[in-house]
């Protein structure tokens, strides 16, 4: 099991708030992580230090290590663009650019300096094809992606990601405010992306993790309770605490 | 008892019926108040057609738009000069003051630090209320001389003087509108933005300015306005001379300022002091472009 993605005694504080305690994680590579947990556990802050989006937090302090291949992310040498290219993410709500479906998919590669006009055109049709959407969207493609649907524009939003070529995709409740159906294409997706990518999700649904992951990591009040394969967590939970959690008993 | 009750209940209606007529009384104050814009406006179009269009009629619509030469006192009523004057110093102005005026909308934004952007802030809305004829003043004794002596000229006041003193008026408009357009742009797009490893300024260039470009447009219409309108300003810096605008160093007068400047010695009822009102009639066509062109923007604003 080789990880990717690797975090040691990784804290964090918002101000005065230890909102990460002491995280060991692995997320190996070519699967699914999920990340589940109550509200405000801090699975979603968690998944933005991963491509230190959390950068941006004013007031945050970080210790620790996260390790991307074998280096420190928050090594001073390391160039955050770099990163972030390398660790793609997906939101919660879906967040197209307000621009043609086109432009969306290209903005990445044109940030890396991608400019041919044919390298660009490849580049969108794989990435959307890649994300399951280029049969919905391949005769419009100059119109504006803020006219599909919620959960095509979601699809548009990992292609958009996928078309920098990243290595691992992180999704903060990418299917939370979804329909079943858009959900489902969603989750079948994922399956087909591990292929090729190492991906880590934050769900509040637990049938969604028990569906998508092969790895779960339990999250409560900062803390990582347990991390196993899904299977044997939600089967034989090794905490008390967890067990609570997936049989419903709070949260 | 019944008589009581009856009372109780006829005083009930006197309070409601009161109630009733001071609603009404409000509701019309409220309409009169709005209704003395509409009729303001209203009045002040017919006006001007009325005063402004015989003596273009006398004069020759083209003659008076096309021709080159101004003489009022001699019966020479081409407006061509001002015209242009006014077209080449609005122009001048947004060239220099839209690129400033949105960059800085960029900067208070989406990168100064709060008390920067504060400073900064205040200093533009200061800026805002100067009057205009203390920008004339300082423009007369500080920029014209400046003028004169870096370019080696007969006298500073020209075309340059006014568009550099016209720039300064529209910023502070360009800046506000901008600033808010810019700052309604969701923060999920430049997220998405960073996520993909595009850095901070690239994201504010190809994702914040593109999102907010409306209300950037509109910014900018505001500023053409406020620019072809202004006169007390520039009649103290732009040599007020109804010359063509062959340079930026040709003494010129815009059409605001022609008016402004002639008023006072055409005779009442000649056609010299009419054909003020015809140039007035065509500064306000200007003005009304301009305002058409702004409920386009603000209009497709609220379309997306």
């Amino acid at each position: 099991m080789n990880a990717i993605l690797k975090t040691e005694h990784l804290n964090l504080w918002y101000g005065q708030n230890h909102a990460l305690k002491d995280i060991n994680l692995e997320m190996p590579q070519n699967q699914v992580t999920a990340l589940i947990g109550p509200s405000g556990c801090g699975k979603s802050t968690f998944l933005k230090t991963l491509d230190r989006m959390n950068d941006l937090v004013p007031s945050v302090r970080i210790e620790g290590k996260v390790m991307y291949r074998d280096q420190n992310i928050f090594d001073p040498q390391v160039d955050v663009t770099w990163l972030r290219r390398h660790v793609g993410m997906v939101f919660q709500k879906p967040n197209p650019f307000p621009m043609s479906i086109y432009d969306n998919i290209a903005y990445g590669p044109r940030t890396h300096g991608i400019r041919g006009k044919k390298q660009l055109d490849e580049i969108v049709e794989k990435s959307l094809q890649g994300a399951a959407i280029w049969d919905e969207v391949k005769d419009r493609l100059k119109k504006s992606a803020l006219s599909l649907s919620g959960g095509q524009q979601q699809r548009i939003c990992i292609a958009r990601a996928m078309a920098v070529e990243p290595d691992v995709l992180l999704m903060d409740e990418a299917t939370s405010a979804l329909d079943p159906i858009s959900t489902s294409k969603i989750e079948d997706l994922i399956a087909e992306l591990k292929k090729t990518y190492t991906i880590v999700i934050v769900t509040h649904n637990m049938q969604q993790a028990t569906r998508v992951s092969d790895r779960c990591a339990f999250f409560l009040h900062g803390e990582l309770v347990e991390a196993d394969d899904t299977e044997k967590l939600f089967s034989v939970p090794k905490d008390k605490r967890t067990e609570d959690y997936i049989t419903g008993r709070f949260g | 008892m019944a008589s009581e009750s009856k009372k109780v209940q006829s005083k009930v209606q006197t309070a409601r019926r009161l109630r009733d007529a001071v609603e009404l009384l409000v509701k019309n104050i409220f309409f009169l108040c709005g209704f003395v814009a509409v009729a303001s406006v209203l009045f002040i179009s017919v006006y001007l057609v009325i005063s402004g269009l015989p003596a273009m009629l006398e004069i020759g619509v083209t003659d008076f738009l096309l021709g080159d030469t101004w003489d009022g006192k001699n019966g020479v009523y081409g407006i061509l000069p001002f015209i242009l004057t006014s077209l080449a110093g609005t122009a001048g102005a947004v060239v220099l003051g839209v690129p400033m005026g949105v960059l800085t909308a960029m900067f208070l934004a989406k990168v100064a630090g709060n008390r920067v952007a504060a400073v900064i802030r205040s200093a533009v809305a200061l800026l805002a209320g100067i009057p205009s004829v203390v920008y004339g003043l300082v423009g007369m004794v500080v920029l014209v001389p400046a003028i004169q002596k870096a370019f080696h000229l007969s006298s500073g006041a020209c075309l340059l003087a006014a568009i550099v003193v016209l720039t300064v008026m529209i910023l502070p408009s360009i800046i506000n509108v901008a600033e808010t357009a810019l700052r309604a742009v969701p923060k999920e797009y430049e997220e998405a933005s960073l996520a993909l490893g595009a850095t901070h300024t690239e994201t504010i260039f190809r994702v914040s300015l593109p999102a907010a470009r409306s209300g950037v447009a509109t910014a900018i219409v505001l500023g053409v306005g406020r620019a072809i309108g202004e006169a007390m300003a520039i009649i103290m810096v732009s040599g007020n001379v109804a010359n063509m605008p062959g340079s930026l160093f040709t003494p010129v007068r815009f059409l605001t300022t022609a008016i402004a400047s002639e008023m006072n010695y055409a005779t009442v009822g000649s056609l010299w002091r009419q054909s003020l009102f015809s140039i007035a009639l065509v500064l306000f066509l200007f003005i009304m472009l301009i305002n058409v062109a702004l409920n386009v923007f603000i209009k497709n604003k609220k379309e997306g």
